[in-house]
């Protein structure tokens, strides 16, 4: 778009005898306004603010040499965290128009930002941020939560810094099941954005990949800048596994750990977040084997009652079935000994029988003084009930 | 770039399925050894892989026609 065009396209209507009417110039003007500018930036000084009922915001933007009635959609300052205060430098993003009922010229203000905030890399950041929000990229119904026991981990960062090193540490003292894929990118000048992008995308043609950190180790604010990039920010948010921005010190925030699925204050916390604990997973571990040797300890006594059968109750046929039954319970009784909780199964279960051999489960089936045998471990005895 | 080494998440949501399965569930005899000694298995599996102590780190490098390829790096 170049500058305003006033004789352009319809220089007849300028040409034109008849006299005008008010709202047809006024309109006119509108529209050549409209069209000569595209949105812009201005800086200046705010005056005259006023909010109406509507929520509408109208105020001046002013400087040495002139000044600019503003108009700002209460849609847009919805969003402000605070109303500017009077006096207040501004960044005003502006679309320039022309009220048409008033001829007056103004500037529709869709975004504000103090310049207090920051300079210039402030006030792109702030841009961004806002970019990424209407996205819906700063959702936190976005995050994915990251797997509990990775087995691959791709690093975003620079070969040479400490992040790496940090990260690489604490995945070995506490995970070393993982496997740590390293995409070397830039973090710092000029490359690093182009570079970052890159490996941000090839991350997502690693295949079994589960989860992807992506940082760099502390700095100057001017260091960490490259994750504030908007591209940067969008190549983490468009991973397809989940993934944990970890960026310089605890203080610094960068617009990657807004759009991660996880923020890590630092490269060894990203490396805390990302794996589990060997020991303390070796315990649960531990907790899984005695559950299983209970339950099957609790099916075991049926077993043993089936097995001390096979000589007197069951056909050859049924009989070569429990043998082979058999031999499985000592293969896996072998099994059992190395698995030292598993030793439950010589804590004493038994299996009693009335005469016919029917396994007594219930205190019903039992009379006063009636005799029964007891399987145990390594034999049978014989007892007698008392139930008086 | 395929990962080969089994799976430690899918070793124990097994594991833990039979556990759920053995104390839960009225089965006979016949499925409670098998589930069993499937068990085993995946504990032996499980308790394998926490036994590994040195970490895998490789550099992911990309071929000039595009293929990814992972050099061993040290850091």
């Amino acid at each position: 778009m170049g500058g305003l065009d006033l004789f352009g396209n319809d220089g007849a209507v300028v040409a034109s005898e008849r006299a005008w009417t008010v709202a047809e110039v006024t309109r006119r003007a509108r529209q050549l306004i409209d069209a000569g500018f595209t949105r812009l930036w201005v800086r200046g000084e705010l005056t005259g603010f006023k909010a109406y009922r509507g929520g509408h915001w109208y105020f001046t933007l002013r400087d040495a040499q002139a000044q600019v009635r503003c108009v700002m959609w209460r849609r847009d300052n919805l969003r402000l965290r605070e109303r500017p205060r009077e006096g207040n430098e501004v960044f005003a993003e502006v679309q320039p128009t022309l009220w048409e009922e008033r001829g007056e010229f103004r500037l529709t203000v869709r975004e504000l930002i103090p310049t207090t905030a920051g300079g210039r890399w402030q006030l792109e950041l702030e841009r961004s941020k806002i970019a990424l929000a209407k996205d819906g990229l700063l959702d936190p119904a976005r995050k994915r939560p990251i797997p509990i026991y990775p087995r691959r981990i791709a690093v975003v960062t620079s070969l040479d810094g400490a992040a790496l090193r940090d990260i690489v540490t604490i995945v070995e003292r506490r995970w070393p099941i993982a496997e740590v894929l390293v995409l070397a990118a830039r973090v710092q000048g000029d490359d690093a954005e182009r570079q970052l992008c890159h490996a941000l995308r090839t991350i997502n043609r690693i295949p079994n990949l589960d989860l992807a950190i992506v940082g760099r180790g502390g700095g100057s604010r001017e260091d960490l800048w490259v994750f504030n990039s908007e591209r940067v920010a969008r190549a983490v948010a468009a991973a397809n596994v989940p993934t944990i921005s970890a960026v310089g010190h605890e203080t610094d925030i960068s617009l990657t750990d807004l759009v991660a699925d996880v923020r890590a204050a630092t490269p060894s916390a990203a490396a805390e977040a990302a794996v589990p604990d060997r020991a303390a997973t070796a315990r649960s571990v531990d907790g899984i084997a005695r559950r299983l040797a209970k339950a099957l300890a609790s099916r075991t006594v049926v077993a043993d009652e089936r097995l001390s059968r096979t000589g007197d109750r069951l056909t050859a046929a049924t009989q070569g079935h429990l043998e082979r039954q058999s031999a499985r319970l000592e293969r896996i009784a072998g099994k059992l000994d190395a698995l030292s909780p598993l030793r439950v199964l010589e804590r004493g279960y038994a299996v009693a029988r009335d005469a016919e051999g029917r396994v007594l489960k219930q205190v019903v089936q039992f009379s006063d003084e009636m005799l029964f045998r007891l399987r145990v471990s390594d034999g049978e005895v014989r007892g007698r009930a008392v139930l008086k | 770039m395929n990962a080969s080494k089994p799976s430690f998440r899918e070793e124990l949501e097994r594991l833990e399925a039979i556990v759920r399965e053995l104390e839960e569930t009225d089965i006979d005899l016949d499925r409670a050894l098998e589930l069993f000694e499937e068990g085993v298995g995946h504990l032996k599996t499980a308790r394998n892989l926490l036994q590994q102590s040195e970490l895998t780190v490789k550099r992911v490098l990309e071929e000039a026609d595009g293929t990814l390829r992972a050099n061993d790096l040290t850091v």
